[in-house]
């Protein structure tokens, strides 16, 4: 198969097939409803299975027994969607199931609007439910790159025993690019058998379980999580740094969508002869802050220019990485607009730090 | 390189597919290409549009608010969109439904009556690849022949329409050749 034009949607949902996740709960949502209307025709044809739930609640509670049994499961929804199914992500973390959840962010909040947005950093982030726990967290900024992340994220789930989410927005989902699957490598699921619930005939049993009344005991496995988000942050940092002259002065920082808009920003400058860059994290948990750290202790940055698609979000983590040891300054666009190169331009012009010829002391 | 070209009109018109066969006929040609839609609240037969972006690099932005070309089916996409366009780009006017003229003097101008051609051809729903056709011969962004061949595997599952729907993309071309001759 040579390059084709696909949806993100539909991309999205073929490449689950390809990571061997042929098992997917859900409940339509737009933007993302193209993701099951795919998947409705597809999984017949693969032997797979898509069940439509009730409610995202059911979609992600099925998603935390069919992820007991060990096998690749998944599901997408779109901002609210994701709200609703958090209470699942918390117990499905606690119980280290591993699972991807595919978040096609719209506008917020409450019911908000249908297209894109990037105003569900935070809950990705930070407080995908309650208690003590991270996902990991992809934010692909192409069709194809989304593809990739799902394949990785399937892998990472299975290594880490973690929900994985894949953090797109109404854009990646609604448009077509070219998708190619010839370069991606069918997904290898891993094998679960020491913990999986697959029927205990002539075995142990396996216990799936979240509640630990015993302070201790329940101290003892926060901490088993914990240092499992320490290794995933360790290992699993991915990030781009893209354009710029040699010595960059001003480091644009973008993620998903709002970066691609950032990439033409940063092309029409550099052809100026004006060094910018753009410092795009991949990886939005475990954030990308080691190179992000490195990039603003070099002497040549002088400041940086985050742009989301929200009031400003992953600015506290640039504010955090670069230890604010340089100007930051933000734009963002909210509401479902997705910003244009040419007011990221008119941003970047009005902001820049210029230095100035030093005015000559002497005076009259 | 870079182009981006708006397909508009109203929900029915074949506005999304005219778009998805350029960008078919884009990648079939090797080029990067980006394909959005509008996708906002609308209704089913109200506006709809979407912009193509095609390239000889990775596409950065895909969300272009000021396209190279316009092509407009419709008499409200003419009167949203005709300002948004870059100078030096074509307007192609779908002139069976739209009685009004360009009035900027910085674009080429295209008429083409894209419903009464189809009526003509006996294929009253090819009104969109009439202009699909007309478009493709005044850009050269692909080849007139690229999108031809790509017919057949669009309509794979429905070959009693492949013949009808050339028909409609070639005397599209031809209609914009002998404009695009007095423009120039």
């Amino acid at each position: 198969m040579a390059k084709k034009l696909m949806k993100g949607n539909e991309a999205i949902g073929e490449a689950a097939i390809h990571a061997g996740a042929a098992r997917y709960f859900a409940y339509p949502i737009t933007p993302q409803t193209e993701v099951a209307e795919y998947l409705a025709r597809r999984m017949p044809e693969v032997g797979g299975v898509f069940l439509q739930a009730e409610s995202e609640l059911g979609a992600a509670n099925m998603i935390f027994g069919a992820a007991s049994s060990g096998k690749r499961v998944f599901t997408s929804s779109s901002s609210p969607g994701v709200s609703l199914m958090s209470e699942a992500l918390s117990y499905i973390t606690s119980a280290e199931l591993p699972c991807v959840f595919i978040n096609v962010c719209r506008a917020g909040p409450g019911l908000g609007g249908i297209l894109p947005s990037q105003g569900d950093y935070f809950q990705a982030t930070r407080a995908s439910g309650h208690g003590d726990f991270h996902l990991i967290v992809l934010a692909p900024s192409t069709v194809q790159e989304a593809v990739e992340h799902m394949m990785i994220a399937f892998d990472l789930s299975d290594k880490y025993r973690n929900p994985v989410m894949i953090f797109a927005d109404g854009l990646i989902g609604q448009m077509m690019e070219p998708v190619d699957f010839d370069a991606i490598k069918p997904g290898t699921p891993a094998d679960h058998s020491a913990w999986a619930t697959t029927g205990a005939k002539g075995r142990e049993k396996h216990v799936i379980k979240t509640l630990y009344l015993n302070p201790l005991d329940n101290e003892a496995h926060n901490r088993h999580l914990a240092a499992k988000y320490v290794e995933i942050t360790k290992n699993e940092q991915k990030h781009e740094i893209y354009g710029g002259l040699g010595k960059p002065s001003l480091i644009l920082t973008a993620f998903g969508t709002s970066a691609r808009v950032c990439k033409t920003a940063v092309d029409v400058l550099n052809e100026e002869g004006i060094d910018i860059a753009l410092f795009r994290p991949i990886s939005i948990y475990p954030f990308p802050a080691k190179a992000l750290d490195v990039l603003s202790r070099k002497q040549h940055v002088k400041q940086f220019l985050d742009v989301e698609m929200n009031n400003g979000q992953m600015i506290e983590d640039i504010r955090l990485y670069t230890r604010s040891a340089k100007p930051i300054s933000f734009f963002g666009r909210q509401g479902g607009i997705v910003p244009s190169p040419e007011e990221i331009i008119d941003e970047i012009r009005k902001v820049m730090i210029v230095d100035k010829p030093k005015k000559k002391a002497a005076k009259k | 390189m870079q182009r981006e070209v708006k397909f508009a009109g109203f929900g029915g018109q074949g506005i999304l597919s005219a778009g998805k066969f350029l960008a078919d006929g884009a990648l079939e040609e090797g080029k990067e290409v980006a394909w959005v839609p509008s996708y906002g609240p609308e209704m089913r037969g109200g506006t709809a549009y979407c912009t193509i972006v095609i390239a000889d690099h990775p596409i950065g932005s895909p969300v272009v608010n000021t396209p190279y070309d316009l092509v407009a089916m419709n008499r409200p996409s003419l009167e949203k969109f005709e300002n948004t366009t870059k100078a030096g780009g074509f307007i192609l006017v779908n002139s069976s439904l739209i009685p009004d003229r360009v009035t900027r003097t910085d674009v080429h101008e295209i008429l083409v009556p894209c419903n009464d051609i189809a009526m003509k051809l006996k294929n009253n729903r090819a009104a969109n690849m009439v202009a699909l056709g007309a478009y493709v011969a005044c850009s050269g962004v692909v080849s007139l022949e690229t999108i031809i061949a790509h017919v057949p595997v669009t309509f794979a599952r429905k070959p009693q329409f492949v013949e009808a729907n050339i028909a409609c993309i070639k005397e599209g071309a031809k209609i914009a050749r002998q404009a695009l001759e007095k423009v120039l």
